[in-house]
């Protein structure tokens, strides 16, 4: 039987700034992952990262990181991402300072 | 000190302009990714998580006052008011943003610095003893070698893409400060009758597959080194694996094929490009030696520091931890802790900076220092001055007396930046830090070296460690595994694992059942953790760390 599949958003590194940026519905870039769109669906997860891909003067890095859905949007699943959505533990610095 | 020549300062202006035109490129469009991301990593620029990171090399870890002013502008123009210094010397910014880092660039420039090589498959920045040139115990200054090293290997045109990155590390001293056995290639100067050269390690290297150097050739004479160096590098770059990312360091190189086969592949290339070099190498190495001549030391003697030493225990403790025998009677060499408990290790802020860079250009013959343990050194400080500047240390929050000690920790940045990273690093130093503090233990516990790696990459050289800690991704959970035993010294060793890792509510206090049974275990004040490891062998700290485990088999 084939694993179910885990929902994915697309994320990223924005090229001038080089923070983290989810991709949207609308395909906009979002600095917030409860922004991001879930894609519970594995063809559509590989379609949104292909228009990822082809953004290249947008975003670096382009992937599908695990998510699963939260009461306010998309909550990582592993805590690489939870860091990357909210920066370092050290300073308040990175996502959690624009707060 | 070593002083940009006019055709150092050109090659690196014209350096900078091209990376700039490469910067502008990659914004337009007219370079992807794939093409931009060697470009950059040449000149020191990574994608971290949370942003950019510029690596700044630091050669040998040697800064004057001037350049440590323009690191804190630097810090403070396009970064957020800080850096991080790194186990090889260099320094790191976490936040710039892509289109300001030619402006970075220029304003290191400026200063007679520059990020390229610090990336890369090609020879990295040259690290020394953080010591060099006032070291009582030195035998040769190691700087001037590491110089002629770094400007033999930037842009060098064979060696710009070796099949995998290549440290040197240069020590003039027989108590290696420099982990010369944990590099690619370690030179340990030496004089062998009345002649100046060096004993040559090959194939050291901690991460994925840690190794201890191996000797290559017990002495090389000066005038042969770098046609020496250059045949081995040479050897490697012909036979270096390219298949396979984990094998093509030059320790598996050697591992496989063998040191006496490596040597005499060595022996060989050194015979054909000898007569090639024809002189020019020691005539450059006679210049920058002449750059290195030590400072006008004043014989003014050490002041009233003694009995200040005496009088105040505060600043006697700073001076039992933090001061270093200097080859001048009347000098000391000072760290400054960048440890101070509770902070990230490594990092200062720019004010901080500014405070080093006063203080050496006012009393310390304008040196500075960055050691691969990440702190700060005055190497030239007069004994009459050591007051003042530990006074004027203590008001910026860099006074921790705590060099050597338990709390003087070595950590990677981990995944707090680091893309490469399994687990974070310093939210473990902070806490073993802050845990020792609190238990006033530290001063009893006497030398100690912890090193945190965030990966196995090893950057934070846990394998080194006398007590090392490495952390893992175990099933989506941070993990981390502890080694014992390691020695970062002239005697390296790689530490052995204990046994299975610990989460990360689990690790401070295995740490700190481990420190204790070191206490109960010692024959004295005066046996260190690693000596009576070294005489009692794992099995009673594995006892400590997994009580659990010890209590089964005793019931069963």
């Amino acid at each position: 039987m084939p694993r179910p599949f885990t929902p994915k958003v697309v994320t990223a590194n924005a090229l001038l700034e080089g923070d983290v940026v989810y991709l949207k519905a609308d395909g906009a870039w979002t600095r917030r992952l409860a922004e991001a769109e879930l894609l519970d669906e594995a063809g559509l997860a590989e379609l949104r990262l292909l228009d990822a891909q082809a953004r290249a003067h947008e975003v670096v890095g382009p992937y599908l990181a695990d998510a699963q859905a939260g009461p306010d949007g998309p909550e990582p699943v592993h805590f690489r991402e939870d860091f990357r959505r909210r920066g370092p533990s050290n300073y308040h610095h990175g996502k959690q300072e624009a707060r | 000190m070593y002083a940009y020549s006019d055709f150092d300062e050109s090659f690196v202006r014209d350096r900078n302009i091209q990376f700039r035109a490469q910067v502008e490129r990659r914004i337009d469009g007219a370079l992807t990714e794939e093409e931009f991301k060697p470009l950059r990593l040449m000149n020191g620029l990574y994608l971290q998580l949370h942003a950019y990171m510029l690596r700044v090399a630091i050669p040998y870890g040697t800064l004057n006052g001037r350049q440590m002013r323009q690191l804190a502008m630097i810090a403070d123009r396009w970064d957020k008011g800080y850096g991080h210094f790194t186990t090889r010397q260099n320094i790191q910014y976490n936040w710039p943003a892509l289109r300001d880092v030619p402006d970075m660039l220029d304003a290191l420039a400026d200063v007679g610095m520059h990020a390229i090589q610090t990336s890369g498959n090609t020879i990295r920045n040259v690290t020394a003893d953080h010591f060099a040139g006032a070291a009582a115990d030195e035998v040769i200054d190691p700087r001037p070698v590491a110089e002629l090293i770094r400007q033999w290997s930037t842009d060098h045109p064979e060696f710009q893409f070796l099949p995998r990155k290549f440290k040197v590390g240069v020590t003039g001293s027989p108590n290696d400060r420099a982990v010369t056995a944990a590099h690619d290639i370690g030179l340990r100067l030496l004089v062998q009758d009345g002649v100046i050269g060096a004993h040559v390690l090959v194939g050291g290297g901690l991460g994925r597959t840690p190794m201890i150097g191996k000797t290559l050739k017990d002495f090389v004479p000066l005038d042969d080194l770098l046609p020496f160096l250059e045949a081995t590098v040479a050897v490697y770059n012909l036979l270096g694996r390219r298949d396979n990312k984990y094998k093509a360091r030059i320790k598996i190189t050697v591992h496989e094929t063998g040191i006496d086969e490596i040597r005499r592949l060595v022996d060989a290339e050194f015979e054909a490009r000898k007569p090639l070099f024809k002189g020019f190498d020691q005539a450059l190495l006679d210049q920058i030696t002449a750059d290195f001549a030590p400072p006008a030391f004043e014989a003014t003697g050490p002041g009233s520091y003694e009995s200040l030493r005496a009088a105040d225990p505060v600043f006697r403790a700073f001076t039992d931890t933090n001061v270093a025998e200097h080859q001048h009677p009347d000098y000391a060499i000072v760290t400054v802790s960048l440890k101070a408990h509770g902070a990230t290790p490594g990092d200062a802020t720019s004010d901080q900076m500014r405070v080093l860079a006063d203080l050496a250009e006012r009393y310390g013959h304008d040196e500075l220092r960055i050691s691969h343990e990440q702190n700060v050194i005055l190497p030239h400080l007069p004994k009459r001055h050591v007051k003042a500047v530990h006074q004027a240390l203590n008001a910026a929050g860099l006074a921790t007396a705590n060099v050597g000690l338990i709390s003087d920790i070595i950590a990677c940045p981990g995944m707090d930046y680091c893309a490469l990273a399994t687990a974070r690093s310093i939210p473990i130093a902070q806490e073993i830090a802050e845990r020792f503090d609190a238990l006033k233990l530290e001063q009893d516990i006497g030398p100690l070296k912890i090193k945190i790696s965030g990966c196995i990459n090893a950057c934070g050289h846990h394998h080194v460690g006398h007590i090392g800690i490495l952390g893992l991704d175990r099933a989506g959970v941070e993990n981390y595994q502890i080694t014992l035993g390691g020695d970062h010294t002239e005697d390296a060793v790689i530490g052995e694992r204990a046994g299975p890792g610990f989460g990360a509510d689990d690790l401070i206090p295995a740490i700190e059942r481990l420190v204790y049974a070191y206490l109960d275990l010692r024959q004295d004040r005066g046996e260190t953790f690693l000596q009576a490891y070294k005489r009692l062998g794992m099995a009673p700290f594995k006892a400590a760390l997994y009580p659990q485990q010890e209590a089964e088999a005793d019931a069963a």
